[in-house]
């Protein structure tokens, strides 16, 4: 863990040190903010429709099914958007910055960098690591829209909600803190999921096999980091 | 520098992987604008002492100077511009897969903005028109070239900022033989070229005496014989003439691992 620290912020450090690969960044943002619009759009908004169902499922056993619109907006903007949209990326984009940092490193393409007068932590951790902390809350803004409005739909098509009514009660009950509470876990959901990606790529050893243990690594450590951290905040959010 | 003062000394380098002592107080003195072929079976730790010249890796002890400075004490500002002046061909190329060939090639000038992108396609020509490549192969990608192609494009990737040391890891591995003289070719003519010095590792016998001015064997971490390339397979040393000629029987036993 200690290791994983020090690497984050020998990432970091770079960040107010020149030279600043711009143009990777922004390649880095194209690949995690654009590339993963669909897996996160598609997931948002079944996981909408479902919510919407399920809630009504439940609430209709104590006459309360009028909070449903409530309850889909608030899970989806407090947890379910960044949880859901992190574990996509992390599926992503922290198996493919493994894999491809892996193969780098074991094909001698990291010492390459330092032969070349390009330090290895600026050039491929820095740009990735800044890209994931901008990408990810705009992916959570998109699952956000994209999830209420499965849920609208599943009302106002199945459960016999007004259309209206259904969107007032969920802005009505929809606070500025639900959804900036949801666009903070997803910046540090991001930041996480590019740092395992670069840290398991970086530390692979050994030839194709090891590049798949590293990219199954940073899947699975990703993965679970991002549902721990997701009680953390929770806990710092809680109430607010 | 003074034609006393080799270009490269190491003195007593050793470095150990745990238990296994990889270099044991390796002693060499390399020229400066001539080449050096270091010699040695799988393990002998070749590619560790380059490594260890490159600051890929830190040794355990010993002092490795270029131009008379220790490198090891320099700072970290030093040790950068001294990377300015080094090149280094990979024995598999290493070539930059997201990158098309242009920009593997003028990687280090692009890096220092030492020249503009718009600037640099020409420039990635003319080195790779320097190691027989044409200009249009700077469009495609490294996974579009066949394994000659690479080396070439590693050759022109090390020669471009115009390094006064250049290192050679396994140069004609995995090439035919006619392949591996026109690669061997190009090194000559290139080191020739810029007066660089030239560090080359290498099992390959025929590319040892065609790039190299001086050899030195490397068996079991520490340097065993070193003279003329030229001599290599009459040295006189039992244990380099046998390495030399491919020969089963002789001083150096293959330990097979059972």
């Amino acid at each position: 863990m200690g290791a994983v620290a020090l690497f984050a912020l020998q990432g970091l450090s770079h960040l107010v040190r020149p030279p600043f690969y711009g143009r990777l960044f922004l390649r880095h943002l194209v690949e995690i903010a654009y590339f993963s619009l669909p897996v996160v759009a598609l997931t948002a908004i079944f996981t909408g429709m479902v919510l919407a169902l399920q809630s009504y499922t439940g609430f209709a056993r104590f006459n309360a099914e009028g909070a449903v619109a409530n309850v889909v907006v608030l899970s989806i903007t407090r947890e379910l958007g960044p949880v859901i949209a992190a574990l996509m990326v992390a599926g992503r984009i922290g198996a493919a910055f493994a894999a491809e940092i892996g193969t780098m490193r074991v094909t001698d393409q990291i010492d390459a960098l330092t032969t070349l007068s390009t330090n290895p932590m600026k050039y491929l951790v820095t740009p990735r690591l800044l890209a994931g902390v901008v990408a990810l809350p705009f992916l959570v803004v998109v699952a956000d829209v994209l999830g209420v409005m499965g849920g609208w739909l599943i009302g106002t098509t199945k459960l016999g909600f007004a259309s209206l009514s259904y969107l007032k009660a969920t802005m009505d009950f929809l606070q500025t803190m639900d959804v900036v509470s949801g666009l903070v876990k997803a910046s540090v959901f991001g930041f996480v999921i590019t740092l395992m990606g670069c840290w398991c790529g970086y530390n692979s050893k050994g030839g194709a096999q090891g590049v798949g243990a590293a990219t199954t690594a940073a899947v699975v450590s990703s993965s679970i980091l991002i549902l721990a951290l997701d009680y953390v905040l929770t806990e710092m959010f809680f109430a607010r | 520098m003074s034609g006393d003062v080799p270009k490269i000394r190491l003195r007593g380098l050793a470095k150990a992987f745990g238990e296994k002592k990889v270099l044991d107080g390796v002693d060499l003195d390399i020229r400066a604008g001539h080449g050096m072929v270091i010699l040695g079976g799988s393990g002998s730790g070749k590619s560790v002492t380059i490594k260890c010249i490159l600051g890929l890796i830190q040794p355990d002890a010993g002092t490795i100077e270029v131009d008379g400075r220790d490198i090891l004490a320099m700072s970290r500002r030093e040790r950068e511009e001294l990377n300015d002046r080094i090149g280094m061909l990979f024995q598999n190329g290493a070539l930059f897969d997201s990158l098309p060939v242009w920009e593997n090639v003028c990687f280090k000038l692009l890096a220092q903005k030492r020249i503009t992108r718009a600037k640099a396609r020409d420039k990635a020509a003319e080195v790779l028109a320097q190691v027989g490549l044409a200009a249009s192969v700077g469009d495609l990608s490294p996974a579009e070239l066949s394994g000659g192609m690479q080396k070439r494009v590693g050759l022109a990737r090390a020669i471009a900022a115009q390094p006064d040391i250049i290192f050679f890891d396994e140069p004609t591995t995995g090439l035919d033989p006619i392949m591996g003289a026109v690669i061997d070719g190009l090194i000559v003519d290139v080191v020739k070229r810029l007066g660089a010095t030239a560090v080359s590792i290498t099992h390959d016998m025929a590319s040892a005496r065609r790039i190299g001015d001086d050899a030195a064997m490397l068996h079991k971490g520490k340097i065993v014989w070193r003279g003329p390339a030229a001599s290599l397979g009459h040295t006189g040393n039992a244990m380099v003439d046998q390495f030399a000629r491919g020969e089963r029987e002789g001083p150096i036993q293959m330990e097979l691992r059972r």
